[in-house]
């Protein structure tokens, strides 16, 4: 058995056994849901349902519903899409290339941090759809036969290569998350006494019984789906990201886009993963499991990234004056000096400054700040966004064709609508599924354990 | 022929493993293990050969790779090559680079839903399938050894339960199965 330094921080607090792993995922599902859960699922519906109606009203008028005019054809449609696109990065980061990696850590974080990631790919993939205007005609994206014309789907264009990116992601991603879910749910369906939530847990464990065989196989189909969704992670953002470089907008094209926009999907899906986790382990008691040290980690992979981000807003400004290109100059002299220099400073405040604060030890092991960085995170980025995509767009070749963005009361609706969206998919999955992944939390207990770890002389730690 | 099962349970991985090296020194067949995670080194012990799901997954890749070359040779090339702005689409080597994003998706779209169908099929674990552990807390934290006698012709029930219970297990339970 692999032998951890002593040193090293213990995963699981406590003197956990496997049945007090069981106990303590297994518990909030079995109870009643508590009153704050209530509430909260009612305050996401309430957001969420207003979204639907807003779509719903979008589709029924047409796309004019939206704040963008003749200069500025795309704004926060696009904006929104990348920023959940973008969260949607850190699940199968942390489940992929962690697990390569084999950090232990993961372990008590990959289950919900892939379930986020699949409902913001979700609520990404709405944007797409409902720009359409006509979502109804949504699979003429696939190369059909042509009985709609003569003509193919383009397959040299970036808007097509997204369309097999985020759906080979997304689909993808739910089936590595699901394949560990089905042990997970053998386990509440053994435990089970109502006869519907058994029977609900029996289908959904697809008659999982734990035989040795069944072990060796789950084991490598999670280790070779990783090894295909660690380039898949890369490639998503990365052809994201094509949608703008491949274009001629100054400010758009850009070679430095696609590692650039990795590491600020990283970045933001992680901050969003404590976001969610800071709250979801003080609300299940899950603190044995989801403690200071995993925070630190994912503060660290924040500070990383961010960096690279900030090195990359720093190189984009050099090479702009470096490159001689006027036109190229101005896009970003404009975004720091222009009308909207309130967004590109909250940008570079949010993203370039707030992660230098996790150098300081005592910051990011401190849940609080790190509960108001990771938020602090999330605007930047949306930020990011929105400064890439609209100030490039707003000063037109043409002065008489100058303009600004302002949003329509839609396009606020539709963005917020997405969040309650979200909060509903999580507050479900919170409430239903296993937030751990029990089998692999329990494959760690007697290496990482704290128990295990601090008595050197139990009884197998010799014999191997 | 009526066979007879006999379980024994144990409360710790370890404890299992160490019993079944024991076990299988003397010769006895190991028929099953059931686990809540998986126990790293059992299956050498009991005599599990590693899975090929992994050559199946790249056969899938194969597949995808293929299929995505020559959809989009057929589409962009043969069938309709589009003009855009002059750039060349007469070969499918000149226009590689615009196909390699697809490419790669799709080889990995197959590669991923065919080895985790393949995966389902073959544990047959599908949705609405009976579960089949032979005691509901072999999921939580018991581990279950299974040793029918039929493949032990060498040694008689009682036997066979002596030496379990030299191994540490904790319960034993036998049934007989037609």
């Amino acid at each position: 058995m692999h032998k951890e330094a002593a040193i090293r921080e213990p995963l699981i607090l406590g003197h956990k056994t496997y049945h007090d792993i069981t106990e303590d995922v297994c518990k909030p599902i079995e109870d009643k849901a508590p009153r704050m859960w209530y509430i909260l699922f009612g305050i996401a519906l309430i957001i969420g349902l207003y979204g639907v109606g807003c779509i719903l009203y979008l589709l029924g008028t047409g796309v004019g519903v939206w704040g963008l005019n003749k200069t500025i054809g795309w704004a926060w449609d696009i904006t929104n899409f990348v920023w959940w696109v973008g969260i949607g990065h850190a699940g199968t980061l942390i489940s992929a290339v962690l697990l390569l990696f084999r950090q232990k850590w993961r372990m008590a974080i990959n289950r919900s941090a892939e379930a986020m990631t699949i409902f913001a790919v979700f609520m990404a993939g709405l944007f797409p759809l409902i720009h359409m205007g006509r979502l109804w005609l949504g699979y003429w994206v696939l190369p059909l036969p042509n009985q709609f014309g003569s003509l193919w789907v383009n397959f040299n264009s970036p808007l097509l290569w997204d369309v097999f990116a985020i759906s080979t992601y997304l689909s993808v991603s739910l089936v590595f998350w699901y394949i560990g879910l089905i042990p997970d749910f053998a386990t509440i369906r053994d435990r089970a006494k109502k006869p519907i939530s058994k029977k609900m847990y029996s289908i959904l464990s697809f008659g999982w019984s734990g035989r040795a065989k069944h072990w060796n196989r789950f084991e490598l189909v999670s280790l070779v789906l990783a090894g295909l969704a660690t380039p898949l992670v890369f490639s998503v953002h990365s052809i994201v990201s094509f949608d703008f470089a491949t274009s001629v907008i100054p400010g758009w094209h850009t070679t430095i886009f696609p590692p650039y926009f990795v590491a600020g999907a990283v970045f933001s899906g992680f901050a969003m993963v404590q976001t969610l986790l800071l709250i979801m382990r003080k609300a299940m008691s899950l603190e044995a499991y989801i403690h200071t040290k995993h925070v630190e980690y994912m503060n660290i992979v924040i500070m990383v990234t961010g960096s690279i981000v900030g090195t990359a807003y720093i190189t984009e400004l050099f090479i702009s004056w470096y490159s001689g290109v006027e036109y190229e100059a101005y896009a970003f002299v404009n975004r720091a000096t222009g009308p909207y220099w309130w967004a590109y400073w909250s940008m570079m405040t949010c993203n370039v400054i707030s992660p230098q604060l996790m150098w300081f030890r005592p910051l990011r092991r401190s849940l609080l700040f790190t509960f108001i960085i990771s938020i602090v995170v999330n605007i930047g980025m949306w930020f990011e966004r929105y400064v890439i995509i609209v100030t490039s767009l707003h000063r037109d070749y043409l002065p008489s064709s100058w303009s600004m963005h302002y949003p329509s009361h839609i396009d606020i609706g539709v963005y917020v609508g997405t969040i309650g969206l979200f909060f509903v998919f999580f507050l479900l999955f919170a409430r239903f599924f296993p937030v751990l992944a029990l089998n692999e939390v329990k494959t760690i207990l007697k290496s990482s354990g704290e128990s295990y770890k601090n008595a050197p002389d139990h009884g197998h730690a010799e014999s191997h | 022929m009526a066979d007879k099962v006999i379980y024994a349970m144990y409360d710790d991985d370890d404890v299992l493993k160490d019993g079944a090296k024991k076990l299988v020194s003397k010769g006895v067949k190991i028929s099953e293990v059931f686990s809540p995670f998986p126990i790293h080194g059992i299956d050498p012990i009991i005599g599990i050969k590693n899975t090929r799901l992994g050559i199946m997954a790249f056969i899938y890749g194969l597949t995808g790779l293929t299929l995505a070359t020559i959809g989009m040779r057929y589409f962009m090339v043969v069938d309709w090559p589009m003009n855009i702005g002059g750039k060349p689409n007469f070969t499918y080597l000149q226009n590689i680079l615009a196909f390699i994003p697809i490419t790669f998706e799709f080889t990995v779209l197959c590669a991923a839903h065919g080895m985790a169908i393949t995966y389902l099929l073959r544990n047959k674990t599908l949705p609405g399938m009976p579960a089949q552990n032979p005691d509901p807390r072999t999921t939580d934290d018991k581990f279950v050894m299974e040793i029918r006698l039929s493949e032990n012709s060498k040694y008689s029930a009682e036997e066979l339960e002596a030496m379990l219970k030299e191994t540490g297990m904790i319960e034993l339970d036998q049934k007989e199965i037609k």
